[in-house]
């Protein structure tokens, strides 16, 4: 069984915030974290190992060279190894560049059975590279995946679906996209510390991958970003203060006729 | 190649830049700033330069023929022959482009045995409806029913193509978009349309809830977008309006699956959704313990609401997961949302800050939820809530 997790390094976005004054988002000290979403898939990729008694689990990652600090926690998790594409040709990737230049790394890594991801990327927030990466293999994908199990030659995935969940019947070679209630994943050993701290991360730029230019970085990206701004302030709210028999009439008053009219 | 530069001679080192930066990608070097090598061109620094310092070039590329493709899609979710709200609510929506683009507006309606549906897609707004309707789509997969939308799109060139951004609209539509090679941005809070450049500017959040982004597609098309439930309104359905109803046939091999439907497993754990409810009163640690929580659900109650939670009361074991409010819970975006004891932390606003009209009770002035309330009131929750049932149940 030969896993292939795709991990994504971003800022711990629960640390972010945003200064009023300025209106602009804090950065400073803000620590850069595997994707939370990822860990479940690096998690779920060695129980996949495991449970099928051998083979390999290699993450892979997209990203500026500091990506390679994510990579290396996830080898002490007991990942077999690591591969970066890294490149300042990939600067500006939108999901279809990215799913492009990682379906490209992929297929240079050789034969997988199964690719694993996160549900979405805390920053990004799209939740489309998966099957971005799935379409551009050729293979099929399974998203929002909360339970996956090994039968024979083909996956059973459960898909969370608003409603409840769908249980599929997947042969392999095959993407999944996975949601938290998958695992628990587990903590570093020490001894896996050790060995990912001496560990050799495989880095392949743009010349060592099959890739057209024209389809990497910004350059192939059909998004553009045109502003980034924000989120408004309701600075016009009216907040009622004094005791209670003068402010709850005061905010009936003003919540009946929208109860009336709006729902 | 695109690539970014600071012009020296213009930066006067005011930092403006690295504020605006989301991946802490620039730095000052003796008083000028230099973009390190994690930068992802995203250009959120150009604007925010007073002195015009940042050049952001961006390499010119063949455009498809812009000219080739016109009018205004909406795919259309079904499950189990139920048509979703926010299918509606898209072409709600889309209507108002389409008339801004002189164009038409379309639904596509996937499944098996689904046309008798296509007249209620007509009375939402449209004014023709593509049907798929074959045994292979009787469940959601994501090869068929992504092999089918790319076809359609090829075969009629539509200029937009809108998705609901639930499950399965989240799942089938990545594929497509790399299917067609065109772009797409992921849960659209805002549509608009510049006219000047005939582009859809959508607007989206991102950074959970932190900061939003508009994102153009303009040398691809379609221009796809994904839009959360109950962003956008649907029009009252009106049964006399016309439209045409046109079935189109696929080849066997596009409705193909490698992957196979075993079956579907209903949770029984979720009876109520918090995400679809019109009204939701939440609390938080405020409450002060789960004997209390009932104040919360009177309140509730006496509106027709359902609950909702922080993660302090869901972790506390106060009340099930399946009510958590925020970035690890559900995004919820009621027409009236009613904080009690939440403080407001930015993970619980990232799930609740789009709703219509946003209500706090806390008795700290200072608490940051009063910042994305409509209204609020500064008090003891444990006073404010039974007179604001009391009150709202004789009003209503
Ligand atoms: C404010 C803002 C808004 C944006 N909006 C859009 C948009 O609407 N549409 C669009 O096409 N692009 C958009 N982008 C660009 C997008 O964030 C990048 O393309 C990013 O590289 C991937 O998207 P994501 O973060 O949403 O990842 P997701 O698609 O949410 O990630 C899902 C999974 O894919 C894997 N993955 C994602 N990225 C990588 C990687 N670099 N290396 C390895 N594995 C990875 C991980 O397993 C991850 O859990 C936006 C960027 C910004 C800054
Ligand atoms: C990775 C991560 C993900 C997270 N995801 C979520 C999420 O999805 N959802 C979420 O909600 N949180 C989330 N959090 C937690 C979040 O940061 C806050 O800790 C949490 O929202 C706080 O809950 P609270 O507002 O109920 O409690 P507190 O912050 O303790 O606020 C309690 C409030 O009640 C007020 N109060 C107290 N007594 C009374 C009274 N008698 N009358 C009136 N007011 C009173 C206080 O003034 C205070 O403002 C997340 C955190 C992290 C790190």
């Amino acid at each position: 069984m030969n896993v292939l997790v795709l991990i994504k390094q971003v800022p711990d976005t629960t640390d972010v915030r945003i200064d009023r004054e300025t209106n602009t988002l804090i950065r400073e000290g803000v620590p850069s974290i595997i994707n939370p979403f990822d860990t479940y898939a690096i998690e779920e990729g060695l129980r996949l190992r495991e449970s099928a008694g051998g083979g390999t689990v290699t993450v892979m990652s997209m990203g500026p060279p500091q990506v390679e600090g994510a990579l290396r926690e996830a080898l002490a998790l007991g990942v077999d190894d690591a591969i970066l594409l890294s490149d300042r040709a990939f600067a500006g990737s939108d999901t279809w560049a990215t799913s492009y230049t990682l379906a490209a790394g992929i297929r240079k890594r050789g034969e997988f059975d199964v690719v694993l991801c996160g549900k979405q990327a805390i920053d990004g927030d799209t939740a489309q590279v998966g099957p971005g990466v799935a379409k551009l293999l050729g293979i099929p994908q399974v998203a929002y995946v909360r339970k996956l199990t090994l039968d024979g030659k083909r996956c059973i995935a459960e898909r969370m679906m608003e409603d409840g969940s769908d249980v599929l019947g997947v042969p392999l070679p095959a993407l999944f996209t996975v949601v938290k209630e998958i695992n628990e994943p587990r903590l570093p050993s020490l001894k896996g510390k050790m060995k990912a701290k001496k560990a050799e991360i495989t880095v392949w730029g743009v010349s060592d991958l099959e890739v057209d230019d024209s389809e990497i970085g910004l350059d192939g990206s059909p998004t553009r970003v045109k502003t980034i701004f924000a989120p408004e302030l309701r600075t016009n709210g009216i907040v009622f203060q004094g005791e209670v028999d003068e402010t709850v009439p005061l905010l009936v008053k003003e919540l009946v006729p929208i109860l009336k009219t709006e729902i | 190649m695109s690539s970014i530069e600071v012009l020296e001679e213009r930066c006067v080192g005011c930092e403006l830049c690295i504020k605006a930066c989301l991946y802490d990608a620039i730095e000052m070097r003796d008083g000028i700033a230099v973009i390190k090598d994690n930068c992802t061109l995203c250009g959120a620094c150009v604007e925010p330069c007073k002195f015009d310092a940042i050049i952001l070039r961006q390499e010119k590329r063949e455009a498809v023929e812009l000219s080739d493709y016109r009018g205004v899609w909406v795919v259309a979710e079904q499950r189990a022959g139920v048509l979703h709200d926010v299918s509606f609510e898209l072409l709600g929506k889309g209507r108002e482009l389409a008339e801004e683009l002189s164009v038409e507006l379309s639904a596509v309606l996937l499944g098996s045995g689904v046309e008798d549906l296509a007249p209620q897609l007509i009375a939402r707004g449209a004014d023709r409806v593509y049907v798929v309707d074959e045994p292979e789509l009787e469940h959601f997969l994501d090869e068929p029913y992504s092999n089918v939308v790319a076809e359609l799109i090829g075969r009629h060139s539509p200029e937009i193509v809108l998705t609901g951004a639930t499950s399965m609209g989240r799942s089938l539509i990545p594929r497509v978009a790399v299917q067609v090679k065109t772009g797409l941005t992921a849960d659209c809070t805002g549509l608009a349309i510049d006219d000047k450049e005939r582009l859809l500017l959508q607007t989206r959040p991102a950074f959970g809830g932190n900061i939003m982004a508009t994102i153009i597609c303009p040398d691809f098309r379609p221009q796809m977008a994904t839009v959360r439930h109950k962003v956008m309104s649907a029009l009252d359905a009106d049964p006399s309006r016309k439209g045409e109803i046109v079935r189109e046939k696929m080849d066997a091999v596009l409705l193909e699956s490698k992957v196979e439907y075993i079956e579907f497993v209903k949770d029984l754990t979720q009876t109520i959704n918090i995400a679809d409810a019109d009204i939701i009163v939440s609390g938080g640690r405020g409450l002060g313990g789960p004997e209390n929580f009932h104040l919360v659900e009177e309140l509730a109650e006496a509106m027709g609401g359902a609950v909702g939670a922080s993660r302090a009361a869901v972790d506390a074991g106060w009340v099930p997961y399946s009510h958590q409010v925020g970035q690890t819970g559900k995004t919820v975006q009621p027409k009236l949302y009613i904080a009690c004891g939440i403080s407001g932390a930015v993970q619980h606003l990232a799930g609740m800050q789009s709703s219509k009209t946003i209500v706090a009770i806390n008795k700290d002035p200072d608490a940051p939820i009063f910042h994305a309330a409509t209204y609020g009131i500064v008090g003891d929750l444990f006073d404010v809530l039974p007179a604001l049932t009391k009150s709202l149940k004789a009003e209503l």
